[in-house]
């Protein structure tokens, strides 16, 4: 692999990762109280199984899944449901929740074990990442068990691991790979046997040396594993545009990565099967990168799902002076917050405060001058320019003609823009204004 | 929780959160910058009248945008070098020899009619310092075409009139233009430099590509545009620009000669009036180039530039229209 495989356009943001990528993933203490929202994936909320006043044991399930695709939740902590109402989470809008307080204890329920996990059948695979409530770690947080159980028409004969961690600060998939490459290489394994797939790839940016190395010997033995060097580009690790990288196709427009045959997932999601599968334990903690300059000991943490922001960030030093914005993910696509009583969720890859000095103010903008910059850098060969001129004088029908849908908002667009104009807001405003 | 964090404000926006340090701004003030050689260059020709003319495009340019935006009570952006830019091309794009009202009636033109009634930066059609440069000379035609031998007159004295390189060729043929530089190898040579008759900030080619690398350096503007331009304009030339016959024609004089240089690096490259996706570019720059080469071989006027640039301006939107850039998972219409 000596050419850095990589897709066309593109953008070169800062990255620095420097900040937490040799920081090696330590624990968080026992949080006191937990919020769990009920809904932490797309798809439809989780019916809640507990009442005000229930003792839980951690791994226990607090929310059933209430349909198809749609996911189980369970607690963290051991202790006592206190409340049960609408709480915001990190993507603004209000969940209902279920908060915890902790007995102090950590009492798990018992897990059911699997030393021969490889020879369990596809659906028994299946089944139990569904139970243990595992949706894509990424970001998106889709139910992973539907992921894995594509329609018969489109046959899968690729499983493609994401290991570009292409958004700037975030190491939580770095550090992963570097210190448990060999669970998450079982956890792809566990993926291909679900999947009945024959190949597997991991890609990862070359900015991960250490990684990259870790990864090629954990899967020294597999013939069927590749392990691929990734070009340290801007959104390399967005699905259409790892496909494009690794196995040169291109997703077509509207189309989903199963339409070429093809199922990416997350590196955090691949360890989360392996713990599932082979351990049965569900999804209730993750590595979360908390970082910025904004926080005073940048580092990588296992995080129980449900740990508010204020506490995980204590456990980091607290913020700086001058800290000025949360966001909850990484810079190019991640949520601002408002406030730190959100919890951390299924999905939820970094924390990252920024200071006045990295955060550049995009509250006054200009005229678009279609200087082109935008048109050079989107992945998608879209005309952003154009898109967001449609969108801001309110031609939402034409701007689908221009393929508004086919924007993921990624975000490049906007980054390079000199006028400074909010071109996500724009193509976010369009996309709620037509239907697809 | 902890205390500290219980009471700070944070901003709240919408992705992404970090942006690129490029501004509207700073590119102007870049593409000012670049034009520094050339209005070095032209201070060396013509004398202080350069920095008069220039001076005086430049404090129009900018005031009178300051004045129309706080009139009609909008956000003055009259120091994000845009309309100083407007201002100092209008300048380079003047005779030295003009007379006072030549440049603020210019500029006036320039900004309040080209570019603020059509909404300001980003929504004017047409490039604002052509247009100012095209109304002048269609309303004093004596005056716009009144041309100087380059010899700096720091003592005021008028220097002696003279036509263009471009304007000997119309009127005269290619042997006298030739005999009025000594010899072909001299004629070059003062084009490339810029020891001749023309507008202030247009004769020195050397100085402009000195500019126009320091764009291309920046990545402010791409190979797209000068050079469809420069290379329809050169192939035409060597095609039919020769009078014995086809493949006859020197395309190097008109590559040097005229608003050439600073047209196709300059002003063509306008962002707001040019395509904004890259093969449109190239068409438009094609379209620069003919249209160009039809004025100076068939046109009344010995120079085209200005009028092909402006031409052009109106199918910019045309062509973005109907010029898509390559689309990820283009869907080849499938059988069903």
């Amino acid at each position: 692999m000596s050419n850095s495989a990589t897709f066309e356009r593109g953008i070169h943001p800062k990255y620095n990762k420097e900040l937490s990528s040799g920081k090696p993933v330590s624990a968080v203490k026992l949080p006191q109280r937990i919020v769990v929202p009920l809904s932490q994936h797309i798809g439809a909320p989780a019916k809640c199984e507990v009442k005000i006043g229930d003792e839980v044991k951690k791994g226990q399930v607090i929310g059933s899944p209430s349909g198809f695709v749609s996911s189980p939740v369970h607690s963290s902590i051991s202790g006592k449901v206190v409340a049960i109402a609408d709480f915001p989470t990190a993507i603004g809008r209000l969940v209902p929740s279920v908060v915890i307080e902790s007995d102090g204890k950590d009492e798990a329920i018992a897990f059911r074990e699997n030393p021969a996990y490889m020879n369990l059948s596809a659906d028994e695979i299946k089944a139990l990442i569904k139970e243990a409530g595992i949706v894509g770690m990424g970001g998106a947080a889709f139910p992973t068990n539907v992921k894995l159980s594509p329609p018969k028409e489109k046959p899968i004969d690729t499983v493609i691991l994401n290991g570009a961690e292409c958004e700037p600060y975030l190491t939580a998939d770095h550090r992963l790979m570097v210190e448990r490459p060999k669970e998450v290489i079982e956890g792809l394994k566990i993926i291909m046997k679900a999947l009945g797939v024959n190949e597997g790839h991991v890609g990862i940016e070359e900015n991960k040396p250490d990684a990259l190395a870790a990864m090629k010997s954990a899967a020294s033995g597999e013939s069927n594993i590749k392990i691929h060097s990734l070009e340290i580009k801007y959104p390399q690790g967005a699905e259409k545009m790892l496909i494009k990288a690794i196995k040169n196709r291109e997703v077509p427009s509207k189309g989903l990565p199963m339409d070429v045959s093809v199922v990416v997932q997350n590196i955090g999601t691949a360890l989360a099967i392996y713990e599932a599968v082979r351990y049965g334990k569900p999804l209730i903690e993750r590595v979360v990168t908390v970082t910025g300059n904004g926080i005073k000991e940048p580092r990588n943490m296992m995080v129980r799902i449900g740990t508010l922001l204020s506490d995980v960030i204590e456990q980091c030093g607290g913020l700086v002076e001058g800290a000025v914005k949360v966001i909850s993910g990484g810079p190019m696509m991640g949520f601002a917050q408002w406030s730190l009583d959100v919890p951390v969720t299924k999905g939820t890859s970094g924390i990252l405060v920024l200071t006045e000095i990295e955060y550049v103010a995009s509250d006054e903008y200009f005229p678009c001058i279609r200087c082109g910059r935008c048109v050079d850098v989107c992945p998608i060969g879209l005309n952003p320019s154009m898109l967001s001129i449609l969108a801001e004088k309110g031609f939402y029908e034409e701007a689908k003609q221009y393929n508004l849908f086919d924007c993921f908002e990624c975000g490049s667009c906007a980054y390079v823009c000199p006028a400074k104009r909010p071109m996500v807001q724009f193509m976010r405003l369009a996309k709620s204004q037509v239907k697809p | 929780m902890s205390t500290d964090v219980k009471n700070q404000q944070f901003i709240v926006s919408v992705s992404p959160h970090v942006r690129d340090e490029e501004s509207i701004a700073r590119i102007m003030w870049t593409v000012n910058f670049s034009l520094l050689p050339a209005f070095i260059m032209a201070v060396y020709y013509f004398g202080p009248k350069a920095v008069y003319v220039t001076g005086l495009c430049i404090l129009t340019a900018v005031l009178s945008e300051r004045i129309f935006q706080k009139g009609m009570n909008k956000k003055v952006t009259s120091t994000d070098g845009s309309a100083f830019l407007t201002g100092l091309l209008l300048g380079m794009n003047l005779p030295p020899n003009v007379p006072f009202y030549i440049p603020i009636v210019g500029s006036f033109v320039a900004i309040i009619i080209t570019k603020m009634l059509f909404g300001g930066l980003g929504y004017n059609i047409f490039n604002p310092a052509l247009i100012g440069r095209a109304f002048l000379l269609l309303t004093w035609p004596k005056l716009m075409t009144k041309w100087h031998e380059p010899t700096a007159q720091f003592l005021g004295l008028d220097a002696k009139t003279t036509a263009t390189p471009l304007g000997i060729l119309k009127e005269e043929g290619l042997t006298k233009l030739i005999e009025h530089f000594g010899d072909k190898a001299s004629l070059y040579k003062s084009l490339l430099f810029g020891s001749t008759a023309g507008s202030l900030g247009e004769t020195s080619a050397i100085a402009l590509l000195i500019g126009a690398a320091i764009l291309f350096y920046k990545k402010y503007i791409t190979w797209h545009i000068p050079f469809s331009f420069l290379a329809t304009v050169a192939l035409t030339a060597w095609i039919f620009g020769g009078k014995g016959g086809l493949f006859t024609g020197d395309p190097v004089i008109h590559l040097l000669s005229g608003g050439m240089m600073l047209g196709a690096f300059f002003m063509a490259t306008d962002y707001v009036t040019c395509p904004t996706i890259r093969k449109g570019q190239i068409i438009f720059g094609i379209g620069c180039g003919a249209i160009t080469m039809l004025i100076r071989l068939k046109g009344g006027f010995p120079e085209g530039v200005m009028f092909a640039i402006l031409l052009m301006n109106c199918f910019a939107p045309l062509i973005d229209r109907n010029v898509k850039p390559k689309q990820f998972g283009a869907v080849k219409e499938k059988k069903k």
